[in-house]
């Protein structure tokens, strides 16, 4: 007689797992467990949003109060997506306010999202708390104003790196005098002037506010009020340093910053003076979290702020850092996990960027804690790659951006295809992978044999054919999400690993040679399939044979979308371009 | 014969009768021998077995045969200049095929295979800068769609590639004239728009920080009335009121249409070209900035180098809204007053 546990013991141990991987998998075990762990999810994750549609979530998960969206494939954030495309909020919305009245959190990337979305929001969730809009676009701050009149109990509100049609500052005097609740503010992305005076009351009247991230327009008066009312913080983006430097000015500044002594993470500084540095100091020692990516300091200044970071686990910073910088950050801040290297100039012309292979290396050796690193640079070489995987072969997440397309070894005038090769064969929990520089097919065989856990692959102007696609689809076991650009192959690899794409969330390739005849042959064959090419001519214009601008491939449940623009052509939205003459006989 | 003309016979030429049959033969075969979407026996659980199978060598070898007969050849892949410099060293291309699946491909270290190679490759993006010039040329209306297209013929220095079409900018051929500096690759280096919008911004404010010169970018907001999101331009990328005013109008033909388009309404309701500008012109819509003082003007009064001056925003709004705003005389007055 086979055990069966009952349903409320099920939901009782159920209550412990978080992770929806797991819960995923509880969900294949049998009929019942299905039910009762769709019963009881909360927090729900849809990383496609045409991958479903909204009313089957809403019927699944009827317990759901938590929802993460995300539209746009992600080479949208370098402008390789064009506007309006889709990724719409809407509809979404619409459902949840009718099916799902009892949810509490939103988090939208890369959607588009307007003020009647926002207003909705408003008027349909009573006990919405958090929202939390990144890469977002289409809305205004009125819609913004909707979301912080009405919700009574908002505990979040976040808008990061979004386009936002700033109508004026005046949204934050929307916030109720009632309103007490608020734990996390970020308008860092919007330019206009808030009134002082009615921040500084909303921050007063929130004691449970932990995270506030200000918009340039703040000035350091400004901030020095601001962080007098809140001493509390635990994140704070500030606003621009740029004020003309007086003495008082920097005292106070000291002052203010030295009280605030739960400070773990700093952001902003927009444009900001070094002799403003010396008044962070006071937190350096517990800052677990900076990110410097926008300050244009030179080195010396921020290895002056960066000695006394001894706690520091997650460092964003440009490239003025030089390698000389980054050596003294190998050497202070040992608890490094997160390193980000921006290009202070990124233009593909920069001849100046100030950082090596050699600032990477020194890090490796020195952090033994490293596992995430974004790191542009000019060139690199193998020799530093195969240290950096001996060194840290505890790396999840390494992405390399060699600006330089096709450069190779500038040492050796190899291709990168050893170094490569020793990441993906070293480090053996990588998850997340982007390749540059000179590699040819070696390298892909490489990493479809080694990198067997990696999800995300990024991949731009490498390979020589398709066999570099033939190695990642048959080889990397775990790829969910597969992104290239201005690569030399297409038709055979795509139509041969056909079956792959159904185990993966999508597939982006532009700027290759996959021709239209392939696109439509996947489209008939694989039904669970969205085949999207994305193409400003119309493919009758050319023969199928003639490769498109951009495909755009993921499975879903939801058939395919209605509403596409004129530029992306699927075979459901075109029949009229007729059946593949590469058909079967 | 225009550039999109010359282009589309190109393509055809490039891919005639023998390569496509090449192509339909190659890949009918391939899906003969392998079998790989097990169409004969389909099911829906995908038979990920034969799919997924390796390729043996034979079938390799069997492939790169039909495939190196394919000859794929965009417009300027194949006999590409050298004076297009992507790569620092210029390379002299041969006619190599695009599909080099032979085994022997192992020995890629052969500096002329090498340079070969990413010489071909390097016929990609030329070759999408091709495109992108004969899309600025020909569809200027519908150049908002694909305004990084017009963006990568931007050669000055310090220009963030923006999504901003560039008018009837320079659009000399790539090949005819030595690039003074590299060409703009879209979306390259893998950098987001916020960012580079940002640190542009961050460059004009402290200029003199480290002694690094200003970028020479002016960014500022442009918004209109109605449209769901505003937009930035950099004012110093033109010299006229006339290419400000072209470039805006292509920016923001996106709105009228996007109006339709973002509510979920499918392409069929979009508006054809020639009714969209009728809808402009038949609203009348008058182009503004704000100036320092923070009043609302009208734009192209005062003379174009002081305009961009004072200029710190910018707003398309419906004529009937812009009655009330200063006219010529007293916008003149203002700028002489500061001067």
């Amino acid at each position: 007689m086979a055990l069966r546990l009952p349903s409320k013991v099920l939901k009782h141990i159920l209550s412990f797992i978080d992770s929806n991987e797991d819960r995923n998998s509880v969900s294949l075990v049998c009929k019942s467990w299905f039910e009762t762990e769709r019963k009881t999810r909360k927090r729900v994750f849809v990383g496609n949003c045409y991958a479903v549609t909204p009313a089957a979530v809403a019927r699944r998960f009827p317990a759901m109060r938590s929802l993460t969206l995300k539209g746009k494939p992600h080479f949208a954030d370098y402008n390789l997506v064009p506007d309006g495309w889709g990724g719409y909020a809407c509809p979404w919305i619409e459902s949840m306010a009718a099916k799902s009245p009892y949810l509490e959190e939103i988090r939208l990337k890369r959607m588009v999202v307007t003020d009647d979305c926002l207003e909705r929001i408003a008027a349909s969730f009573k006990n919405f708390k958090v929202l939390v809009l990144t890469s977002c676009e289409g809305f205004s701050t009125d819609g913004i104003a909707a979301i912080a009149s009405t919700c009574r109990n908002l505990r979040v509100l976040e808008l990061r790196e979004c386009i936002v049609e700033d109508l004026g500052g005046d949204w934050l005097s929307y916030f109720p005098e009632t309103s007490t609740s608020l734990v996390s503010l970020d308008f860092s992305c919007l330019d206009s002037e808030v009134k002082i005076s009615d921040l500084e009351r909303l921050v007063s009247r929130s004691p449970n506010l932990k995270s506030l991230k200000l918009n340039p327009a703040v000035t350091l008066d400004g901030l020095v009020s601001i962080l007098r009312r809140a001493p509390q913080l635990t994140e704070l983006g500030t606003g621009s340093f740029a004020a003309e430097l007086k003495p008082e000015a920097f005292t106070k500044l000291s002052k203010a910053f030295s009280n605030c002594k739960q400070l773990q993470s700093l952001s902003g500084l927009w444009d900001v003076l070094p002799e403003y540095l010396p008044a962070l100091y006071s937190v350096c020692p517990g800052l677990t979290s900076l990110n410097l990516s926008y300050a244009t300091v030179r080195m010396p200044d921020l290895v002056e702020l960066l000695r006394r970071c001894s706690k520091l686990q997650k460092l964003w910073v440009m490239d003025l850092i030089e390698d000389k910088g980054l050596e003294a950050v190998a050497s202070y801040c040992k608890e490094l996990r997160e390193l980000r290297v921006f290009p202070s100039e990124p233009d593909l012309d920069a001849t100046n960027i100030p950082v090596t292979e050699q600032g990477l290396v020194y890090v490796s050796k020195g952090c033994r804690k490293l596992e995430s690193v974004l790191y542009f640079c000019v060139q690199f070489t193998n020799a530093a790659l195969i240290t950096i995987a001996r060194k840290r072969p505890n790396l999840k997440c390494f992405r390399l951006c060699v600006i330089e397309p096709f450069a190779p070894d500038y040492k050796t005038n190899e291709p990168l295809d050893k170094g490569f090769k020793a990441i993906a064969e070293g480090c053996k929990d990588l998850r997340r992978l982007s390749v540059s520089g000179l590699l040819s097919d070696k390298a892909f065989k490489y990493i479809g044999k080694h990198a067997k856990k990696v999800r995300m692959l990024s991949i731009a102007f490498a390979g020589d054919s398709d066999l570099m696609l033939h190695h990642l689809l048959s080889g990397c076991e775990s790829l969910k999400k597969l992104e290239i650009r201005d690569c030399p192959f297409g038709d055979t690899a795509l139509l041969e690993n056909a079956a792959k794409l159904e185990t993966m969330r999508s597939l982006w390739m532009s700027s290759c040679f996959v021709s239209f005849g392939a696109c439509k042959l996947l489209s008939q064959k694989m039904p669970r399939l969205n085949v999207e090419v994305i193409d400003e001519h119309p493919p009758k214009t050319r023969p199928e044979s003639s490769p498109v601008e951009r495909i755009y491939i993921y499975r879903t449940v939801a058939g395919p979308r209605m509403d596409t623009p004129e530029f992306v052509w699927t075979l459901h939205k075109n029949p009229e371009i007729g059946v593949s003459k590469l058909a079967i006989k | 014969m225009s550039p999109e003309e010359e282009l589309q016979s190109n393509v055809s030429v490039a891919s005639s009768s023998p390569t496509s049959n090449c192509i339909s033969r190659g890949t009918t075969v391939a899906l003969k021998e392998h079998n790989y979407l097990g169409l004969s026996d389909c099911s829906s659980s995908v038979g990920s077995s034969t799919l997924s199978a390796g390729l043996t060598e034979d079938d390799k070898a069997s492939i790169s045969l039909k495939a190196t007969e394919l000859t794929l050849g965009l417009p300027g892949s194949q006999a590409r200049d050298t004076d297009l410099n992507l790569m620092k060293n210029s390379v002299k291309l041969d006619e190599k095929p695009f599909f080099p699946l032979l085994p022997s491909k192992d020995e890629i270290c052969s500096s002329s295979q090498k340079n070969n190679a990413s010489g071909n490759k390097r016929g990609f993006s030329d070759t999408m800068d091709q495109f992108a010039e004969a899309k600025s040329s020909v569809y200027t209306e519908k150049n908002w769609m694909f305004p990084e297209a017009a963006a990568t013929k931007s050669v000055t220095k310090k220009d963030v590639p923006q999504s901003i079409p560039k008018g009837q900018s320079s659009t000399t051929n790539n090949s005819s004239s030595p690039p003074a500096a590299k060409a703009q690759i879209v979306g390259w280096p893998p950098v987001r728009s916020y960012r580079k919008n940002t640190l542009a911004t961050t460059c004009k404010n402290s200029d003199e920080v480290d002694g690094r010169p200003g970028s020479g970018a002016l960014f500022v907001k442009v918004s209109m009335d109605g449209a769901p999101y505003l937009r930035k331009v950099d004012l110093r990328s033109y010299t006229n009121y006339g290419e400000l005013s072209s470039a805006l109008e292509k920016m923001f033909t996106t709105f009228t249409l996007g109006q339709c388009g973002s509510n979920g309404a499918a392409g069929k309701d979009m508006l054809s070209e020639t009714k969209l500008k009728d809808l402009l012109n038949g609203k009348d819509y008058v182009l503004t900035y704000e100036d320092k003082d923070g009043d609302w003007m009208l734009v192209g009064d005062v003379p174009w180098e002081m305009f961009i001056d004072v200029c710190k925003k910018l707003k398309i709004m419906k004529g009937c809204d812009a009655i009330g705003l200063a006219a010529a005389p007293r916008a003149v007055e203002k700028s002489k007053m500061r001067a």
